[in-house]
């Protein structure tokens, strides 16, 4: 019935795949690689990456990047109306009020919620699912950080992260960056996150796609599900910090004079929209994946819905690198329960080939992501890719090799996330290899911001994947962890401080909505598109035409009319 | 593959065209209520087929964030089974509730203040001797985690046995849920595993070193002068910078260190 837990159909293409192996195997243990790609290579294999298809993208017609073209599916929530009726909102009533308002959940929200209180700051977090709930807390690869002097410096971070981005990044940013990664790293560590160490207390650390040195630090194959639990953790600890769950933001609140004051949330589950009103707001509201750019699956969470784009664009912020998105080389494209599920970049940091349909290399497994996503695609498009019987196509990670190259149960262990999730589903990715495709994975871009997440909007602080600069136009490996822990600290101190003391008392308004919403009447936009997004819609077709309520009444069927 | 088809790449088309295979559909109960899903789906996007929405319930959909734990069990078995409704496939007959939230005690503490001793742990979680040792939270766990176990190490006051055993838990409240002795296990685990990481586990003295050197200014003008060079010239050294082999041992060091 099944061949090592795959259906039999897979049995021809597994068989290959064993034949090469050992002849692999050997020139793993030799040291021979697959040759790199020089710089004019990628160039052009990258013509074949998505971000590179005209037809998928747009020019936004009003805001401050007017004429910038970025993806449909982008486009789509920049022009479209606020939520609520921008008049109908009595501001004067406010319903919570704070010094710091942080907008998000994940990583980057609750690290610079813990530093503004640090800072004497009361801290309100407000975010849409759970605490926690967030692509932090699915990060698996590691965190990127020059601690070993006798052979690394920030020097070569900073030239790595220049590369993989194109070297169009924001120099000041990734100066910043480099500098302060190994002290985030420390902090870290002294709030008890359980780095993957040598007896001695050195860390571990490998490779990733991009890097020139191992600077690749990890917590077993968990190492955002460890941060992130164990900043959460910190944070209940925090008698100043109130954390409002489910109840999003759905637009910024700027006061008279200019500044960012608070935010309108919506408790989702009652249905209420409540006034916040805060002396300085961070925006840490993560990536987009959900928006499923050019119909790729996601390796992101359920509300990676561009939320904090939206509501930053339409107070103002421009937007930096939003015209590229990223896709990570190798996300589950069969077994169909974990389609676009990420296969952590450190099974090819250990030594997993990546193979086609007749099980033989054809790119090295450590070229940046935007490369070798585009290689990976351009296989496939040559028709060496593996066939699945869902009509889709994929290749090979050779996981088993692991096994191999670094002694049995490599993989059981080193990968023990991974494993428990095929091995419930009847493959054991110690003997059978991973079937995987390109996958929606990241924002490389975001708000446009500076190295103290200062933006156009005096008091409005942004961290995290919602930002567009450190990374350029393609994020390497291991950065975003870093990202949001350096950020996420400078971000809740440099708030903390302007509440304190840049912060002007004024009246609270939302006439940016009521100017956004202008500007899109005056360009001809007419739509009935509505955003944040917040949540993605899966409901079927066939369920759709049945719901045929024409008025809503809401919940329960209340009028408020 | 011929140039026609080359514009319908199959898993571009993935997600919105999404081409059922002629699944053959079988009955489940979600809450107790009949609905007709395609076999193989997990029982979160079963729950999506029938027409549900999520607002709690959903989360990561990949198995490490712990919103969509969810017990069931089929028909003519008296067995209480749980798992992650984004990971479990569902099965003819199959009744199920999700538990998206579960009451569960959480001591407050001043992290800096604890010591790596045992008895900070019983301080405060006295409640962990309540445990009668019945093992229905290893039962109750989808990860697969001896959770009884780590509960019996913290009891012995092995902090770092329990710290190693729970790493994986994901802390979606199951086995809290089917305590006995009313523990908040996944708590306690977070507690074991800070104490282990900060103040049992050796620190990395490299990075304290590194930091120092950075503090010093060491790399101050380093970082300046790159970020004035031009863009041909960064391209140049980011092309001539030596790269550490994959296969080199920790003991490696590099032939240029101009820039260390």
């Amino acid at each position: 019935m099944s061949y090592l837990g795959y259906p039999d159909f897979f049995e021809p293409y597994i068989k290959k795949v064993e034949q090469t192996r050992p002849a692999r195997v050997e020139k793993r243990k030799k040291g021979e690689e697959f040759p790199f790609m020089s710089l004019e290579e990628r160039q052009e294999i990258l013509k074949h990456h998505p971000d590179y298809k005209e037809a998928g993208r747009r020019e936004i017609k009003v805001g401050p990047n007017k004429g910038y073209r970025i993806a449909h599916e982008f486009v789509d929530l920049l022009e479209a109306k606020s939520k609520v009726d921008p008049d109908k909102v009595d501001l004067t009533r406010t319903d919570y009020e704070t010094d710091v308002l942080v907008i998000g959940g994940g990583g980057a929200a609750t690290i610079a919620a813990l530093i503004a209180e640090e800072n004497s700051a009361q801290v309100v977090v407000a975010t849409k699912l759970r605490h926690g709930d967030a692509n932090t807390m699915m990060a698996e690869g590691g965190i990127q950080a020059a601690s070993k002097g006798e052979k690394d410096s920030p020097y070569y971070h900073y030239l790595d992260v220049m590369g993989g981005g194109h070297f169009k990044n924001d120099s000041d940013i990734v100066a910043a960056f480099v500098k302060q990664a190994p002290d985030a790293l420390r902090w870290l560590e002294s709030l008890g996150v359980m780095f993957s160490k040598f007896p001695d207390g050195r860390l571990d650390a490998m490779h990733g796609g991009g890097t020139c040195r191992k600077r690749m630090h990890y917590c077993a194959d968990l190492s955002g599900l460890e941060i992130m639990r164990t900043v959460r953790d910190e944070a209940r600890n925090r008698t100043n910090i109130k954390v409002l769950e489910f109840s999003p933001a759905v637009e910024l609140i700027v006061n008279e004079h200019g500044q960012c004051a608070g935010a309108l949330l919506y408790n989702m589950e009652t249905e209420e929209y409540l006034v916040t009103k805060a002396k300085a707001v961070i925006l840490a509201t993560g990536g987009a994946g959900r928006l499923h750019v050019q119909g790729f699956m996601t390796t992101n969470h359920y509300g990676a819905t561009a939320d904090g784009i939206v509501l930053g664009y339409r107070a103002g912020v421009p937007l930096a690198f939003m015209h590229t998105v990223q896709y990570h080389p190798t996300g589950v494209v069969f077994p169909e329960q974990i389609e676009g599920w990420l296969i952590t970049e450190r099974f090819r940091s250990e030594g997993s080939d990546i193979l086609n349909v007749h099980g033989e290399k054809f790119v090295n497994e450590r070229e940046p992501r935007d490369v070798e996503s585009a290689r990976v695609i351009k296989e496939c498009l040559d028709g060496k890719g593996v066939p699945i019987p869902t009509e889709k196509v994929g290749i090979w990670l050779d996981s088993p090799m692991l096994d191999i190259l670094h002694g049995e149960g490599r993989v059981r262990t080193a990968f023990v996330g991974k494993w428990k999730v095929y091995d419930r589903l009847g493959i054991d990715i110690s003997k059978a290899p991973m079937l995987v495709y390109p996958t929606l994975h990241y924002q490389n871009g975001g708000l446009k911001n500076d190295a103290e997440c200062e933006t156009a909007v005096p008091g409005l602080y942004v961290a995290g994947e919602v930002t567009g600069g450190l990374h350029g136009e393609n994020r390497l490996m291991g950065n975003s962890l870093m990202d949001l822990v350096v950020f996420g600290r400078i971000a809740g101190r440099n708030a903390a401080i302007f509440a304190k003391k840049k912060a002007k008392e004024g009246k609270l308004t939302l006439e940016h909505v009521k100017k956004y919403h202008k500007e899109l009447e005056e360009a001809g936009i007419i739509t009935d598109r509505v955003a944040p997004m917040l949540l993605p819609d899966y409901t079927r077709p066939e369920v759709k035409e049945k719901q045929l309520t024409a008025i809503y009444l809401g919940l329960g069927g209340k009028n408020r009319a | 593959m011929s140039v026609k088809e080359e514009k319908k790449n199959p898993a571009e088309t993935a997600v919105k065209e999404k081409k059922q295979i002629a699944a053959k559909l079988i009955p489940i109960y979600i809450m107790g209520k009949r609905y007709e899903v395609p076999e193989g789906l997990t029982i979160m996007k079963a729950m999506e087929y029938a027409g549900y929405r999520f607002i709690r319930g959903c989360g990561c959909r990949g198995g490490t964030c712990g919103a969509c734990g969810t017990v069931y069990r089929k028909p003519g078995d008296y067995k209480l089974q749980v798992a992650l409704a984004c990971q479990k496939t569902v099965e003819p007959g199959m009744y199920m509730a999700q538990i998206p939230f579960f009451p569960a005690n959480r001591a407050q503490y001043e992290f800096t203040d604890l010591t790596s001793t045992p008895e900070e742990v019983f301080k405060l979680y006295p409640e962990l001797f309540r445990c009668v040792a019945c093992n229905a939270c290893t039962k109750a766990c989808p990860q697969g985690i001896e959770v009884m176990d780590a509960i019996a190490a913290l009891k012995q006051g092995n902090i770092a046995e329990a710290a190693r055993l729970s790493f994986d838990c994901i802390q979606c409240g199951l086995c809290t849920s089917r305590c006995f002795g009313e523990l908040a296990q996944y708590h306690m685990f977070q507690l074991a595993r800070r104490i282990y990481g900060a103040k049992i586990l050796p620190r990395a003295e490299h990075l304290a070193e590194m930091i120092g050197t950075i503090n010093e200014g060491r790399y101050d003008q380093i970082l300046d002068e790159l970020k004035h060079v031009k863009e041909d010239e960064l391209k140049k050294l980011y092309q001539e910078r030596e790269s550490e082999p994959m296969a080199a041992g920790e003991d490696w060091k590099p032939e240029d260190t101009r820039y260390l």
